[in-house]
């Protein structure tokens, strides 16, 4: 047999042109199968019948701010916005004193001007921003909110309330679960058998109870041990509750993570003569929580709206604040705690779909495994 | 198919460097014994290596090989006898196991590069936070080991970028940029395509000529011939026969060693 031998190189072609259009879209997407073409029409059906309604009580029905409540109780009016506009203090700060509202609003205004360069990847000195934020920011809230100090009048925790309150349980459940979280799944990978058995012991027992009854023995419970005269915070004992709560959840988030990262890499780091803390802190935590970015994001959110539970050891958070707004009896009329609610609704939206945007952000920023 | 390669190169190797010390030695491994719980991986394992030899460990899969010269930088841990490496003997005290590692370098089968740092990142890594050189030297330091393997340009690169036969240079210059005494090689070309081992063991040989101490687990029969000056035959967890890459290939002693040696080359 005589060799065959190509003697002209095949030029790269463009790909075939696809079947596109609008029509090519339908088929493909929506009437691909007779189930199929079944669930679009009667999705379509139900959207049709839906989206006018909620159109129609959420604006054009709607009374906006500048309303009165004699607008609102009209048969077939929409959301009562001019409510919210009346008493939105109170959803945002509480029962802090009107006079010193300026102070959480400069805590609202450092904490924005602060959160937004940590967040741009590009911004400079992130350093200082991350100290400033995860640092000086916590004191300066504690110092100014509480006041009693620099002749600031004093303000009990007791008062704050609302958005504030939500943000600031947050801001610690978030910032305070993370690290720990890394200890213990740390923890629970040791050698050291003592180590080892206290975190998971300490993971199991926190993720074994509910969280409502973790701010109920915090703020019921725990005063019965305490020292007759002694008496801590209540906000700051659901604080704590929550951030203990939350950081077995990441303990756990984490520890899948670590697992997912291939001995080799352990093996590398500690080849090259990496001691622990570095093969942890450079090689390996990196990596596994980018792995878990979902996982962590996940339980930061659920987070944020669970900090509503705080509500049943009467703290005044966001929920709160709007459920008791519903029996204010000046702007009764038959919207007034579905406008509320929706109104919470909104805002807790935001907040969770804000992280959601960014950790998918940060995930295709940090995705260097792939690239081409 | 046969995965050993008999991959050489066609230069003369420049053997003016290699020179065997009489007196230093570099590793020491007396009566060593190892098990994986009942199992007895690594039996009364001796092997003395001088300063400046260059040994290919050969033997059949799950001869415990590759757990051998792991143990030399205690990626695993040995239950009875000594290892003496540079004069610091191995034992559970992480600061000497530290000392160790920081003298030895490693290469892996599958490369093990950091995924998440840049090549340049990879190489100095270590020099920076184990040896405390400032990061201007040791990135200086790591674009001449990047040169030296000729992949410079691939400095700002991500390891995923890379072929596989570029990645183990890296993972190689990232060895060298801590300056090692010795450097332990754990089938460094089994894991790359075919047309990418030569490039590689260029690599190793040129490491050879310059008269680094190193132990290389490999099926490169063609470089334990052209480098080695001593190749180690394992089967059981033992070392059953060594000699010099002459007598071992054209005289071998022992029955498993013929065996072997007959499966392999062809």
């Amino acid at each position: 047999m005589t060799a065959e031998v190509r003697t002209e190189m095949a030029p790269a072609l463009p790909p075939p042109r696809r079947s596109t259009g609008v029509g090519h879209w339908l088929r493909q997407n929506l009437f691909a199968t007779p189930t199929d073409a079944i669930m679009t029409v009667v999705g379509a059906l139900f959207l049709v019948w839906a989206v006018p309604q909620l159109i129609e009580f959420l604006f054009t029905k709607a009374v906006w701010p500048g309303g009165t409540v004699e607008d609102c109780r009209v048969m077939g009016a929409g959301a009562c916005w001019a409510y919210i506009g009346a008493r939105i203090n109170f959803f945002i700060y509480g029962f802090y004193p009107m006079d010193e509202y300026w102070r959480p609003n400069v805590v609202f205004a450092l904490a924005a001007l602060l959160v937004v360069p940590l967040a741009i990847p590009k911004a400079p000195f992130k350093v200082v921003n991350a100290l400033l934020f995860f640092v000086a920011l916590p004191i300066v809230t504690v110092v100014l909110l509480s006041g009693g100090s620099f002749g600031l009048r004093p303000v009990p925790t007791d008062q704050w309330g609302g958005l504030l309150v939500t943000l600031i349980i947050s801001y610690v459940a978030i910032l305070g679960s993370l690290p720990l979280g890394i200890l213990l799944a740390l923890g629970r990978q040791s050698k050291l058998p003592v180590i080892k058995t206290l975190c998971v012991a300490f993971i199991e027992l926190w993720r074994a109870v509910p969280l409502i009854t973790v701010l109920f023995m915090a703020s019921i419970m725990l005063p019965l041990f305490l020292p007759q005269g002694t008496s801590i915070d209540k906000l700051l004992r659901a604080l704590v509750g929550v951030t203990l709560f939350a950081s077995a959840y990441m303990a756990e988030v984490i520890r899948g993570g670590l697992q997912a990262i291939p001995r080799g890499q352990y093996e590398a780091a500690a080849s090259l003569g990496l001691g622990y803390w570095k093969r942890m802190g450079f090689i390996v935590l990196p990596q596994a929580l980018k792995h878990v970015i979902p996982g962590i994001v996940n339980i930061f959110i659920s987070l944020f709206k669970d900090t509503s539970l705080v509500s049943i050891v009467g703290i005044f958070d966001l929920l709160n604040t709007i459920q008791a707004g519903t029996s204010d009896t000046n702007w009764f009329s038959p919207t007034q705690a579905t406008t509320g609610y929706i109104f919470a609704a909104i805002i807790y939206w935001i907040f969770c779909f804000s992280m959601s945007r960014y950790s998918l952000f940060m995930e295709r920023r940090l995705n260097t495994g792939h690239k081409r | 198919m046969s995965d050993v390669s008999t991959a050489s190169v066609d230069r003369k190797i420049d053997t003016s460097h290699m020179t065997v010390s009489a007196t230093e030695v570099a590793i020491d491994i007396i009566g060593m014994n190892k098990w994986y719980g009942d199992f007895h991986v690594l039996r009364d394992i001796n092997l003395k290596v001088m300063k400046g030899e260059r040994i290919v460990i050969a033997g059949p899969s799950g001869s415990g090989k590759s757990t051998l010269i792991r143990c030399i930088n205690r990626l695993e841990e040995h239950q009875q006898g000594q290892i003496i490496v540079n004069g610091t003997e191995l034992t559970s005290d992480l600061k000497r196991i530290d000392e160790v590692r920081r003298e030895v370098g490693m290469v892996f089968q599958h490369f093990n590069l950091f995924p998440h740092l840049t090549i340049l990142q990879n190489l100095t890594l270590a020099p920076i936070w184990v040896r405390g050189i400032p990061k201007a030297e040791a990135e200086e330091t790591a674009m001449k080991y990047l040169t030296r393997v000729r992949i410079p340009e691939q400095a700002n690169k991500f390891p995923g970028q890379l072929s596989g036969g570029q990645q183990q240079r890296v993972a190689i210059a990232r060895s060298l940029c801590m300056n090692p005494k010795i450097m332990l090689f754990d089938e460094p070309t089994s894991a790359l395509d075919p047309e990418m081992v030569k490039e590689v063991l260029e690599v190793m040989i040129s490491l050879a000529e310059e008269g680094m101490t190193m132990i290389c687990v490999t099926h490169e029969m063609g470089f334990a011939r052209q480098v080695a000056n001593r190749v180690i035959f394992m089967d059981q967890g033992q070392i059953i026969e060594q000699n010099d890459p002459q007598g071992f290939f054209s005289n071998p002693q022992h029955e498993r060693t013929k065996l072997f040696l007959s499966q392999i080359l062809h």
